[in-house]
């Protein structure tokens, strides 16, 4: 078969499975937009680059599997680069693919000319120059293996303007590149941890985003319950236990509750599975759970011990894991530890005023939202007060139910990600939670949003502040506020209409829940922006560098609650 | 009022940055050679370059020297050994087109001297 070689990219995409393809079109990926004609990939129009690359996210951040994004050369690869950066550091996998001038005019300052290559090695998995078509062959299946297998992650495809040109003749096409299996965990290993779970007095399962990843959510709570062990979970696990679960104490760590962080102290062997010790998590790392035996799960070698010494380390699929843990280990009951963990949970709950003195508490208004939404609803944050509000208070009952940038914790994430969570899970109620700073960082993606019709709401936390920096400020640089506070916000309802989607701006002083309420059960996408008070504080909260134990808690001069 | 802790906050923000590594071993000088066989292609030598750099982790002496196949290349490096060594070994196990890490002890260091020193000054 004679055929091009963005003809070949487009067929080598259209059997790896991808649908939709967000991305912006520009001179140096305009042959593969060509290909792309009458094809059964239907291309997204995002209207940035950045925006391109977290709808992608938000496909692969609901499936699991491999999205792919788009982005012309120079600017449009810069572009994509936060949401690259941002995949890696969350473990997400993507396709990022772009386009590059022809290799005869690289390395000469050409017209949109940059080192994609270059720029791209720190924050992907893997990344590839393609320097012939009939390469491609190769490196397109081999990207989405790669993306998926292991430890998920971001590869980058750099396709000069010639090799999408050029002719070539192809005898057979590859196979689609798929998850590589792992080798297994050994049996030793996994008696070696039954033993010490069956020896423990006090154990704490710590759960990371990799539950979720390896989809050992159901299997993990089973291992819990027989175990008796209180879970606690990283904001990227929230979902992988319904709130409501006996043993669910809640997120760990800087915005953790206070019985959360107090249990860990008590905990004699905490069993971390799919978490990498991240410093919002652990607090001071010296001080974490210092009484504690430390077992680790996790898929990838180099995480075991990267922080925190493991006493014992395994690697492999969490899933297979836990499922092969579950024959070894008998059922135990521990009704000492349990009721302990119970009476830490009651004795620190979340502090908020009732909702009928202050519906509009950030607190009140994520429970209130998770009443009106669907079980299944999915729910996108931006990056700030709001997000942990909703770690904290909103009640995720399924996994993969919580899309948020959580490593590099990138402002701009939500509205994207909603969008692109709606094109993967048609169906399924979207919800973007973000803040008034964070909105404006991909405002522009309304447009797509308008365009594709999508059932997306856009939920704005409207307290006219970048409300954790002023937080900060307040709380350790002696209230000397300096660039927190918005002197003139937009009007967010007005913004949301010239773009063609319905916007309601929420009055304080009438039934302002029943205003959420009813803009809610409106048709199509629609942004809401709700006022709220603009100097409350997230509570409890662990100053950085400090200890879990040390947390701080809502005082009345400071705070709303 | 601020928090009692906002003060002892403020000064640990402008102190030294604590290293988060738990399994220090003593810091020393004392030299490592590893031996890598990697993919022979373009930006091979990036990768591996660039996750030393990120890490601020010196390295001291590389010679890289092509299999026969030429598909593949052998690469020996030269460090020292810091705790964060096994770190950026099991960093550099993970790239794609890192095909084995292997520790050589029965080298030393003075392999790379004599192998540059066998080589000529250019002519002035």
């Amino acid at each position: 078969m004679k055929t091009t070689g963005a003809n070949l990219l487009r067929i080598l995409l259209e059997r790896q499975g991808v649908r939709n393809l967000p991305g912006i079109p520009g001179g140096a990926i305009l042959p593969f937009y060509d290909a792309l004609h009458g094809s059964a990939i239907r291309h997204v129009l995002a209207r940035h680059e950045q925006g391109a690359g977290f709808i992608a996210q938000g496909m692969a951040r609901v499936t699991g599997r491999a999205a792919a994004c788009l982005a012309t050369s120079g600017p449009g690869a810069t572009n994509l680069l936060t949401a690259i950066a941002d995949a890696r550091l969350d473990s997400v996998p993507l396709v990022a693919i772009t386009g590059q001038v022809s290799q005869a005019l690289i390395g000469t300052d050409a017209f949109q000319e940059v080192d994609t290559y270059g720029l791209t090695l720190p924050i992907t998995k893997h990344n590839f120059l393609v320097r012939s078509a009939n390469e491609l062959l190769d490196i397109v299946p081999l990207a989405f293996q790669l993306a998926e297998s292991g430890r998920p992650g971001p590869v980058a495809i750099d396709v000069p303007k010639d090799v999408q040109n050029a002719t070539i003749e192809i005898d057979a096409l590859p196979e689609p590149g798929k998850r590589l299996p792992l080798p297994a965990c050994s049996d030793e290993s996994i008696a070696a941890l039954a033993h010490l779970l069956a020896h423990a007095q006090r154990p704490v399962f710590y759960f990371g985003g990799g539950v979720i990843a390896s989809e050992a959510s159901a299997l993990a709570r089973t291992l819990a319950h027989r175990a008796s062990a209180p879970i606690v979970c990283t904001l990227m696990a929230l979902g992988a236990v319904p709130s409501d679960d006996p043993l669910y104490m809640g997120m760990l760590g800087m915005h953790g509750t206070q019985g959360t962080n107090f249990l860990l102290e008590e905990a004699d062997l905490v069993l971390a599975i799919g978490a990498r010790f991240d410093d919002r998590a652990t607090g001071k790392v010296a001080e974490f759970c210092p009484r504690a035996t430390i077992a680790h799960i996790d898929i990838d070698p180099a995480e075991i011990g990267k922080i925190k010494t493991a006493f014992l380390g395994l690697v492999g699929d969490a899933a297979d894991i836990l499922r092969r843990l579950l024959d070894r280990l008998p059922p135990q009951t521990r009704p000492a530890w349990r009721s302990r963990a119970s009476e830490l949970r009651a004795a620190y709950p979340l502090a908020h005023p009732p909702r009928d003195e202050d519906p509009l508490h950030p607190v009140n208004l994520c429970r209130f939202l998770g009443e009106q939404l669907p079980d299944d609803a999915i729910i996108t944050t931006d990056v700030g007060q709001h997000q942990m509000w909703v770690a904290q208070a909103y009640p995720f009952r399924r996994p993969r139910t919580l899309l948020t940038s959580g490593g590099l914790g990138t402002m701009g994430f939500g509205l994207p990600a909603a969008i692109g969570a709606a094109l993967a899970a048609p169906g399924r109620r979207v919800a973007c939670i973000s803040g008034d700073g964070s909105i404006l960082m991909n405002i522009q993606e309304l447009a797509t949003l308008a365009e594709e019709n999508l059932p997306v709401a856009v939920l704005i936390f409207n307290n006219a502040h970048l409300g954790l920096v002023r937080q900060q400020q307040e709380l350790f640089y002696r209230q000397r506020y300096e660039a927190s506070r918005f002197q003139r916000n937009p009007d967010f309802a007005a913004i949301a209409r010239g773009f063609g989607v319905r916007g309601v701006r929420i009055d304080p002083r009438a039934d302002p829940l029943t205003q959420i309420a009813d803009a809610l059960t409106g048709e199509g996408p629609c942004v809401i922006d709700i006022p709220i008070h603009t100097t409350t504080n997230v509570y409890p909260m662990v100053p950085p560098g400090a200890a879990n134990r040390h947390m701080m808690t809502a005082q009345p001069e400071f705070s709303h609650a | 009022m601020p928090d009692p802790l906002s003060s002892q906050v403020n000064s640990s923000l402008d102190g030294p940055t604590v290293c988060h590594l738990l399994n220090d071993k003593p810091t020393g000088t004392t030299p490592v050679i590893l031996e890598l066989v990697v993919r022979n292609h373009p930006g091979t030598m990036s990768h591996i370059t660039g996750l030393f750099a990120r890490r601020a982790f010196n390295l001291e002496a590389i010679v890289v020297v092509p299999f026969p196949d030429g598909a593949t290349s052998r690469i020996l490096l030269h460090m020292a050994d810091e705790p964060k060594l096994e770190q950026v070994e099991r960093q550099l196990a993970k790239l794609h087109d890192v095909i084995s890490v292997l520790h050589r002890p029965d080298l030393a260091p003075e392999i790379f001297t004599r192998l540059i020193n066998q080589i000529p000054s250019p002519a002035v």
